[in-house]
C-alpha cells in the first residue's frame, strides 16, 4: 500500500514538475491559449492573429520575470 | 513527405540529441569510473523501458482517443513544454542565467562516483571494458541518466508521434538521435561542452511551440491558412519571436552575467 502511494505522488510530482515548474505562468498562459482557441475555432482570421499572439505575450512575461529570478 | 512530417521528425531527432547529450555525460562519467559494462547495460535497460512505454502508451493513445480531443491535449502538452524550453533558452542566451555546462555536470558526476570504494574503481578497471566486472552504483547511475533525460523524449516522442499518426517516424527519429548523439559523444570522448545546446534547445523549443499551438488549433476546429504549411509561418513568428526577446533581455537593466555552471538544471 504504501509503494502504491509513494508510486502515485512521484508520478504527481513528476506532473507538476512538467506541467507547472518554475514557471507557473507559462502553464496558465496554456490554459488561456487553449480557451481561446476553443472560443475562435471557427473565426479563422481572429484566431489566425490572437493565437500566436497570445504565446508571444505570455512568453515575454515568462521571460521578464525569469530575469528577475535567476 | 509533407511539410508537418519534416519538421515533426527534425523537432523529435533534435530534442531527442538535446537529451541524450546530457544523459550521455552522465553514462560517460559512469562508464569511466565504475567500468564501461556496467554503464552501458544500465544505458541499455534504461532505452528499453523508454522504448516500452512509447509502445505501451502511444500505440494506444493514438488508436483510442479522438483526434481532435488528442490534438487540444497533446497540443497544450507541446506548448507547455516548448514554452518552458525557449524561455530558458533566452534566459541564457542573454545572459540572464547559467548555461548548461556538460564539463561541470560530467567533473561533479566523476566526484561523487569517485566517492565510492576504491574496490569498485579497481573492480571497474579504471574505465577498461575487458576487465570490467559487473557494478550496481554505475549501472543504476547509467541508468537513472538515460531513463530521466528519456522521459521529456519519450513524452514528445508519444504526443507528436500520436497527435500526427506517425508514432514510427517520431520514434525513429528520436533513435537516431540517440546513435548519431553515441557516435559522436564516442568520437569527441569528454568534450560534450562544445556541443551548442542552448542553440539547440531554443531551435526545438520554437518546433516545439509551433505544433502545440497549430494541433491545439485544429483540435479546436481552426482551419489554418495554407494547412500544414502554416507550421513553417509560426516557426519563423516564434524564432523571431525568440530573437527578438533574447536581444531585447541583454539591453535590459544591467545584463547580470550567471557566473555559476548550470549543472542541475535542464
Amino acid at each position: 500500500m504504501t509503494s502504491v502511494i509513494r508510486a502515485l505522488g512521484a508520478f504527481a510530482k513528476f506532473w507538476k514538475g512538467f506541467l507547472i515548474g518554475d514557471a507557473p505562468e507559462l502553464f496558465i498562459g496554456t490554459l488561456v491559449f487553449v480557451g481561446s482557441a476553443l472560443a475562435l475555432g471557427h473565426h479563422r482570421d481572429a484566431a489566425v492573429v490572437v493565437l500566436p499572439l497570445i504565446v508571444i505575450v505570455f512568453l515575454a512575461a515568462s521571460v521578464l520575470r525569469g530575469r528577475g529570478r535567476s | 513527405m509533407t511539410t508537418s512530417t519534416v519538421v515533426l521528425a527534425l523537432a523529435v531527432f533534435g530534442a531527442s540529441a538535446v537529451e541524450m547529450v546530457e544523459a550521455l555525460t552522465i553514462v560517460t562519467a559512469a562508464g569511466v569510473t565504475r567500468g564501461w559494462r556496467s554503464a552501458l547495460e544500465g544505458s541499455a535497460a534504461a532505452a528499453l523501458v523508454l522504448a516500452a512505454l512509447v509502445i505501451a502508451v502511444g500505440v494506444p493513445l493514438a488508436r483510442l482517443v479522438p483526434i481532435n480531443v488528442l490534438r487540444v491535449v497533446i497540443g497544450a502538452l507541446l506548448l507547455v513544454l516548448g514554452l518552458d524550453w525557449l524561455r530558458k533558452a533566452v534566459l541564457r542566451a542573454s545572459g540572464h542565467k547559467a548555461l548548461h555546462d556538460e564539463d561541470a555536470i560530467y567533473a561533479k558526476t566523476v566526484a561523487d562516483l569517485s566517492d565510492g570504494s576504491a574496490e569498485a574503481r579497481e573492480g571497474a578497471g579504471a574505465g577498461s571494458w575487458r576487465h570490467a566486472r559487473r557494478d550496481a552504483t554505475g549501472f543504476t547511475v547509467a541508468f537513472k541518466g538515460v531513463f530521466l533525460e528519456g522521459m521529456e523524449v519519450v513524452l514528445i516522442v508519444i504526443t507528436l508521434g500520436a497527435g500526427s499518426g506517425h508514432l514510427a517516424l517520431a520514434a525513429a527519429a528520436a533513435a537516431a538521435a540517440a546513435v548519431v548523439v553515441s557516435i559522436a559523444g564516442y568520437l569527441v570522448a569528454r568534450q560534450l561542452s562544445e556541443v551548442p545546446e542552448n542553440a539547440m534547445k531554443l531551435g526545438v523549443g520554437v518546433m516545439l511551440t509551433s505544433f502545440g499551438v497549430f494541433w491545439v488549433g485544429e483540435g479546436s476546429g481552426l482551419r489554418w491558412p495554407g494547412s500544414d504549411l502554416m507550421i513553417l509561418v509560426l516557426v519563423a513568428v516564434f524564432a523571431a519571436t525568440a530573437a527578438v526577446l533574447s536581444l531585447a533581455m541583454r539591453r535590459i537593466g544591467p545584463a547580470r552575467r550567471a557566473a555559476a555552471a548550470d549543472v542541475g538544471n535542464p
